[in-house]
């Protein structure tokens, strides 16, 4: 008996862990799919009715205003973050003497909490007293700056919120990358006088392309899941201008008790971010296997 | 490794004089700094705003210092600010977030670690398609097991409780923790484990006498990782909690938008750095660990 335990006993300590991802992660996806197929309102039904709910979700003006929000703030916040990630990371490779500190400043927001990161944002973009009255004080009497106010331009301030937010990690993810680039073939283009720009540009950056490929599938995944800063900054308001994917299927769920429509939505984010995700971590697994 | 800016001194052509290369350093670092003040800005209103009273928020401009410091805000963010119904500031919840997050720390990351030592050092058949499967469990977006995750709470009688939180997070923090650990295992030669088999040690032994002590860097790594995940944490929380459960994110929110009485900013910022202090100090005193957390939780390395 007690050999048996000694023999069996790395498969009964991963087991429970492995059996609870089987039921939380998996069974629970089985479970949200099916349940996107019923015609499930305040609780859930099981007699499967086809893709009813799916096409009422196509047909719902609310989520359409969800999946075009999440294009444009997916596309502005990955692009964005990004470039300044990697500008920041490039001034930063310049032999700095502060470099500790500076790093250190940049990347703290990465520490706090959406919901905090949303509520100093809302402060200072409050049009009567954030940033709009200050720079009226300033003698810009005309200067109107009301974005989190106006249905057209709030999301745009979650855009600027959560770049703020995340950049900083994007710098640091890239810093790891020029700092991992093989320092002969530098040395050598230095000696054969070709200039710093060209060297980033010919040499390092290229050389980067895992890294790229890692912070746009971190920064599209924190785009998809986007939830608490849009809670915290504007509520999905003014109206529901600022949903995402992730407050529709909140609001369906909790408040709307409308169950088949937060399966559905919670499908369709979970398929985008399959479709995103799955491809990058089956070349990882098999590169590794390799 | 890139040491660009040294050697380029030697070598770049002459004709760049040394004022130009003065001038591009000295441009370098006010960008450098401009960027500093961009992140630290925030920070900054959200401090001098908490300072100051409600008459001077209304008169005075967003970045200009206090006249008066004064700390009434902060006192009635601690324990007096209402959330919804209830006036007791966001002291309560704060307190809830600790009993949340010290035991889903604690119970993940040993978890992880057990999980780690098995899928790097006990390979039996089908470990890799389980750590697959796990792995795969940390991607999902969360709104996917909302629904049958409330009903099991319920069914468990633990819905709208601390326990229930702690068991959530234990749960969809396990995936990360057992990477993490894993990740750190691999690097650890199978040589070792063999001979200290071969000497009669068992699992547990091997665990505990040669794995365990070397784990301290990646422990610290894992436990500030879900410490950071947990005590951030706002979905789970808004969730899965009722009134009087609900961990400090939660609270601070519903301050925050709580649209009884006067708007009052200086409790919000007050509310709103109390609920970021832990995780900022964290960052502060252990930073680098912190990083490396980020960076393997999105990089597999």
């Amino acid at each position: 008996m007690s050999e048996w335990l000694e023999n069996h006993l790395p498969k009964v300590v991963l087991a429970p862990s492995f059996i609870a991802v089987l039921i939380f992660v998996y069974g629970f996806i089985g479970w949200t799919a099916w349940v996107s197929l019923t015609r499930s309102k305040l609780l859930p039904k099981y007699e499967i009715k086809g893709f009813i709910q799916y096409e009422r979700l196509f047909d719902s003006p609310r989520w359409d205003t969800a999946i075009n929000n999440l294009y444009i703030f997916g596309a502005l916040f990955i692009v964005i973050a990004m470039v300044l990630g990697l500008l920041l990371a490039i001034l930063l490779d310049q032999k700095i003497r502060v470099e500790g500190a500076i790093r250190t400043i940049y990347l703290y927001p990465m520490a706090l909490s959406m919901i905090v990161t949303g509520t100093a944002w809302k402060w200072i973009l409050n049009p009567g007293l954030g940033i709009e009255s200050m720079v009226q004080g300033w003698g810009f009497t005309n200067f109107e700056f009301d974005w989190l106010v106006n249905p057209d331009y709030a999301i745009y301030t979650i855009v600027m919120a959560a770049i703020w937010q995340s950049s900083g990690f994007v710098m640091a993810l890239f810093l790891a990358g020029l700092r991992s680039v093989d320092g002969e073939i530098i040395k050598a283009a230095q000696v054969d006088g070709i200039p710093t720009w060209r060297i980033y540009t010919a040499i390092i950056i290229p050389s980067m392309a895992p890294i790229f490929l890692s912070a746009f599938i971190v920064l599209a995944h924190l785009a998809i899941k986007s939830f608490d800063l849009v809670i915290a900054l504007t509520g999905g308001g003014p109206g529901y201008a600022t949903d995402l994917p992730a407050t529709y299927m909140y609001a369906m769920a909790f408040s709307r008790g409308d169950i088949g429509q937060a399966a559905s939505s919670a499908m369709i984010m979970m398929l985008v971010v399959f479709a995103i995700v799955v491809p990058y971590l089956y070349s990882e697994l098999r590169a590794k296997n390799d | 490794m890139t040491d660009l800016s040294m050697p380029q001194s030697q070598t770049e052509p002459r004709s760049q004089s040394a004022v130009g290369k003065v001038a591009l350093r000295w441009l370098l670092y006010v960008l450098l700094g401009l960027f500093a003040l961009y992140y630290l800005m925030p920070l900054f209103v959200m401090l001098t705003t908490s300072l100051k009273s409600l008459e001077e928020i209304r008169t005075g401009s967003l970045i200009s210092l206090p006249r008066e410091v004064s700390f009434d805000a902060w006192k009635t963010a601690w324990s007096g600010a209402c959330t919804g119904i209830q006036c007791e500031g966001l002291r309560p919840y704060f307190w809830n977030s600790v009993l949340i997050a010290v035991p889903a720390v604690a119970i993940s990351t040993l978890l992880g670690a057990l999980n780690g030592y098995v899928v790097a050092h006990w390979r039996f058949k089908g470990a890799n398609i389980i750590f697959s499967l796990m792995l795969f469990g940390c991607f999902i977006p969360f709104q996917v097991v909302l629904l049958p995750m409330a009903r099991l709470l319920g069914m468990m009688g633990i819905a709208g409780t601390i326990p229930g939180l702690i068991f959530v997070h234990v749960i969809y923090g396990l995936g990360f923790t057992t990477l993490f650990f894993r990740n750190y295992y691999v690097t650890i030669p199978s040589e070792l484990t063999k001979a200290a088999r071969v000497d009669g040690a068992g699992f547990l032994r091997i665990f505990w006498s040669i794995f365990l002590p070397l784990s301290l860097p990646i422990i610290v790594v894992t436990v500030i990782w879900q410490f950071t995940q947990i005590w951030n944490d706002f979905l789970f929380g808004v969730s899965f909690s009722q009134a009087g459960t609900q961990p400090v994110t939660v609270a601070l929110n519903n301050i925050v938008n709580s649209t009884t009485g006067v708007k009052e900013y200086n409790v919000d910022m007050a509310a709103a750095i109390i609920a970021g202090l832990p995780t900022l100090l964290v960052y502060v005193v252990a930073g680098k660990y912190f990083i490396r957390g980020l960076t393997a939780g999105s990089v597999k390395g």
